[in-house]
């Protein structure tokens, strides 16, 4: 067993971990993060998305040892209290999501994309979200809905509010 | 009809759905998100052989490893190693082999549940599994359906002798006659490949035992909680009135979460016999193998008809995968789409054969469609290529076969009757979006300059039967259930109201439509109304999430119960405002005494009045609700036109959608913006069907794509953006004047892709193109088509 300190959503986490443990089953089980969900085993689904010191990571690639000392956002942490990150308030305003479930990788994915490059192509969005499979939308509404959360997002702080 | 839906404000609008805050905050209510005390996690051995004999199984060794609780393979669970039931044997000489939870002897499928490990964590249950001790004897395996059928075969079920599950007829009228008359009669075979239905949540359950009660209640990641319970007190023993079922929230379904499955029976009897909560979550790569997969359908069509295009009739010979075992409606999926083949066109004969077979892959069932889009694919293929026959534009021999608006209702050859329809609106409306005769004249162009890359228009003029079902229908199929829903409607003494629906929703947004549809009726704001389902505990009535029903089946019963609670208001507020009930306008969900606004009482005024009870007219009982369980008269028949754009490159084979154009009509729409993101969803599933996806087997029967990483489901860069559209022509069979959307855009977009990609090609003596069309089959495909290497 191995010793971690992670920051998960602003509060730090500490405990002792099986050095084969991935991260995504560490918040699930460990510290009871279940916002972030798994849907496959082979690194292709992308639903396991959360920002790991800012940067979006497959937490299901990721040993729970890695994130020793590391900052991890999840879906959880996006926004705090009433406030909605611009990027929930987009998914639900153009109907980016159905069953959900891909929802949480989806999102924190989408945040990491537009903090990459804030005013993406069409183009743009859907290659940049190529790793985060989605079985309802077609996709149609979530590229939608990334690119409306750009608009929210340049437009200020107070547009993206809900 | 439409007078119903007028009255509300917030019927036909956009809503943004109630579902999403919790969604998009990740406060959800995964079924394995459940973590239970003194739960313990069942781990699965399963069959690495398609078939094969066991000829050795020690749990043994299983039992030593920590934080192991218990390990059974079938001869340890005994009574409690109860098997799937299946509830549509389709004929009466239909062969139905026993299906037990954990195999028995043999296994007959990759993926087979052959022993169980119980541990006090995931993966020391799985760790575990590696102290079994298990040998098989490998046996040949049947994995063509064909060769399945001959005589000498190997058996997939030795006791029944025979790999032939059953075979269904259903001739209509005297095809003979039709194709003796023909100038022309055109067969081919198509192949509707075997798919995965991939919803992103794996399947999950737990069962825990209710304390000192005979309690049980099972979580499942399911859409039929109330089927479900029936099925598992019918299989387990378990009285019904003790098992409460729930589906939390659910993530995706498509049909393959409309079942019970081997792991839901093993869970719910381990949790019984252990007295604890038992809890089992798939891996994606035990989803691929034992999840039950869609289609997979040899067929075999011949289309007789005149040489200026009208048809006469059709023949249809289908070979179906059964797959290793019969699930809980395997048999009738290709029933469901024997209906659909004539399609949108009139003809004097159909005749239609289905051999049901089975091999030694997984279990076939439900797959978004169900049916149908192996139906429509193949209709709407022979029919492009009658068009090539006879050279005839494909959408003027359409035109001139299909049922024109003034004909309906109309009753096809196979004996269905469509309400109401308007196939030239949406065609009119589906070909002015596209600029079809501006991508015609392109295509000319490319075609005259040798363009290597070649453009197609690929057409798909669908119908569908979708609204599962009229009971009376699938009893006469020998389906052993109805097809009515159950809604109750409850205003409570603070004036919010519960729509409680025997739907079960996983991504369709049943409680905001739900909401919308009550709101228009009782006038009561969308927020103030909550619609609670998918719990047995909760909702104890109903038939669930599936076939396009629940708008459709459902809907109805939410208007009748919210009317039969505005009628028993209506009573207790005359009383309260001492006039006669009849003296009496409902407003804005308000009872006003006509011709005297002033005296009124809203709805909510008269539920604390029922709360009360100090003050109800002579016998009417204190509290208001009323329910109503509707029947629906008929299926409905929503259509559309589907137009598809591709190029093709033809020296790679490489294939590019460039643009996607459909106009649905699915009658009346409570809220516009479902319609279309079920629209957006389910075109993709059949695009993925086209040019992405398939369940591809070696001979040996192993799952080649049996993992996220070998089975392509497409991602947003293989997707382009879609153009929608929709015409409204009401359904008259329901009341609210609604069809079905969920399964519309899967059955369209397949063939609509397939034959975009062979009329690009078409000049190069292409006739067809084998899904999925891969970069690498489109280019064989040219290559043979030149007689050049296959």
């Amino acid at each position: 067993m191995a010793h971690i300190t992670v920051t998960v959503d602003g509060t730090s986490y500490n405990g002792e971990v099986e050095p084969r443990k991935l991260l995504v089953h560490w918040l699930r089980e460990d510290i009871g993060r279940v916002g972030t969900v798994v849907g496959c085993d082979t690194s292709n689904c992308g639903a396991c998305t959360v920002l790991l010191n800012g940067r979006s990571v497959k937490s299901c690639s990721v040993l729970a040892v890695q994130a020793d000392g590391c900052e991890v956002t999840t879906i959880q942490g996006l926004s705090d209290g009433n406030e909605w990150h611009p990027v929930q308030t987009a998914f639900k305003e153009c109907h980016g999501l159905q069953c959900g479930y891909c929802t949480p990788g989806m999102v924190m994915a989408a945040v990491d994309l537009l903090s990459e490059n804030p005013t993406p192509s069409e183009r743009e969005i859907r290659e940049g979200l190529e790793g985060n499979l989605c079985r309802c939308t077609g996709y149609h509404n979530i590229v939608k809905s990334v690119s409306y959360a750009a608009d929210l997002m340049s437009a200020g702080p107070t547009k993206g509010a809900k | 009809m439409t007078a119903a839906l007028d009255t509300g404000t917030a019927l036909g609008k956009p809503i943004r759905r109630k579902e999403d805050a919790h969604l998009l905050h990740g406060q959800t209510n995964w079924t394995d998100n459940i973590q239970l005390p003194g739960t313990v996690h069942m781990a699965i051995l399963r069959s690495p052989m398609a078939h094969a004999k066991i000829t050795k199984l020690d749990v043994s060794g299983a039992l030593k490893q920590t934080g192991v609780v218990a390990a059974y393979g079938a001869k340890e669970l005994g009574d409690l190693n109860g098997g799937v039931p299946c509830v549509w044997p389709v004929t009466d000489d239909i062969k139905m082999p026993a299906f037990p939870a954990l195999a028995i002897d043999k296994v007959r499928q990759v993926g087979d549940c052959v022993a169980v490990v119980l541990a006090t964590s995931a993966a020391a249950a799985v760790d575990a599994l590696d102290s079994i001790e298990v040998s098989y004897e490998q046996l040949p395996a049947v994995t063509d359906m064909e060769a399945a059928l001959k005589s000498g075969s190997a058996l997939v079920h030795d006791e029944i002798e025979t790999n032939a599950c059953y075979v269904y007829k259903m001739p209509c009228g005297d095809y003979a006659a039709s194709r003796a008359k023909a100038d022309v009669v055109l067969a081919r075979r198509f192949i509707n490949q075997r798919l995965i239905p991939t919803f992103m949540e794996p399947r999950s359950v737990v069962a825990a035992p209710m304390g000192m009660s005979d309690e049980i209640t099972i979580w499942s990641s399911t859409q039929i909680p109330h089927v479900l319970r029936v099925l598992l007190a019918l299989v387990t023993g378990i009285p019904e009135n003790n098992i409460r079922v729930v589906a939390p929230d659910v993530g995706g379904g498509f049909g393959g979460k409309l079942q019970m499955y081997r792991e839901e029976i093993l869970v719910t009897n381990l949790a019984k016999k252990l007295g604890r909560p038992v809890k089992w979550t798939e891996t994606r790569s035990e989803n691929m193998v034992a999840t039950h997969h869609g289609r997979d359908q040899i067929q075999d069509i011949e289309i007789a008809a005149t040489k200026d295009g009208k048809i006469l009739g059709l023949k249809v010979t289908l070979l179906a995968n059964m797959g290793a075992y019969l699930q809980i409606i395997t048999p009738g999926i290709p029933l469901l789409g024997m209906f659909m083949y004539p399609a949108i066109y009139k003809m004097d004969s159909y005749d239609f054969t289905c051999t049901g077979v089975f091999t030694n892959k997984t279990p076939t069932d439900a797959y978004r469609g169900a049916g149908r889009p192996e139906a429509t694919y193949v209709i709407e293929r022979i029919i492009d290529e009658l068009a090539a026959e006879i050279g005839m534009e494909p959408m003027e021999l359409r035109k001139k076969n299909w049922i024109t608006h003034d004909e309906f209702p109309f009753t096809t050859v196979a004996g269905l009757t469509y309400d109401t329809g308007n196939y030239e609106a949406a065609t009119e409306k589906a070909l002015a979006m596209f600029d079809y005769d501006g991508l015609r004249a392109e295509q000319a162009r490319r075609r005259a300059s040798g363009d290597p890359v070649q453009l197609g228009i690929g057409i798909s003029t669908y119908t569908e039967m979708c609204g599962l079902a009229p009971s009376r229908t699938l009893g006469a199929l020998k389906y052993v259930a109805g097809g009515w829903e159950h809604c109750t409607v409850r205003a409570l003494p603070t004036g919010k109201i519960e729509v409680v629906t025997g739907t079960s929703p996983h991504g369709q947004g049943h409680e905001t439509a739900w909401s919308q549809i009550a709101s228009s009726i009782l006038g009561v704001p969308v927020e103030d109304i909550e619609v609670i389902h998918s719990d047995t505990g909760r909702a104890p009535y109903g038939m669930d999430t599936y076939g396009s029903r629940s708008l459709a089946v459902g809907g109805q019963a939410i208007k009748a119960a919210s009317e039969r609670l505005v009628e028993k208001a209506r009573v207790i507020a005359a009383h309260q405002l001492e006039c006669s009930a009849s003296d009496l306008e409902f407003i804005n969900g308000t009872f006003q005494v006509k011709g005297d606004p002033s005296k009124s009482q809203a709805l909510g005024a008269v539920a604390f009045e029922a709360f009360t009870a100090h003050n109800l007219p002579a016998g009417v009982e204190p509290t208001l609700q009323a329910e109503a369980t509707i029947d629906p008269a008929d299926f409905s028949f929503p259509h559309g036109t589907h137009l598809a754009a591709m190029e093709v490159d033809t020296e790679t084979g490489q294939v590019k959608l460039r643009k996607y154009v459909c106009v649905d009509d699915v009658g009346m729409q409570v809220n516009p913006m479902i319609v279309e993101g079920q629209v957006h969803g389910g075109v993709a599933q059949g695009i993925a069907q086209a040019l992405f996806e398939g369940a591809e087997y070696d001979d040996d029967g192993n799952l080649l794509t049996a993992s996220l990483a070998d089975y392509l489901i497409p991602s947003a860069a293989d997707l382009p953006s879609f153009d929608t559209g929709t015409t409204v022509t009401p359904s008259t069979t329901h009341p609210l004047g609604t069809k079905g959307v969920g399964e519309a855009g899967t059955i369209a977009s397949t063939p609509a892709i397939i034959n975009g990609i062979v009329d690009a090609l078409r000049h190069l003596g292409v006739t067809d193109v084998a899904m999925p069309a891969s970069p690498q089959t489109v280019w064989r495909t040219i290559q043979a088509a030149k007689g050049g290497a296959k």
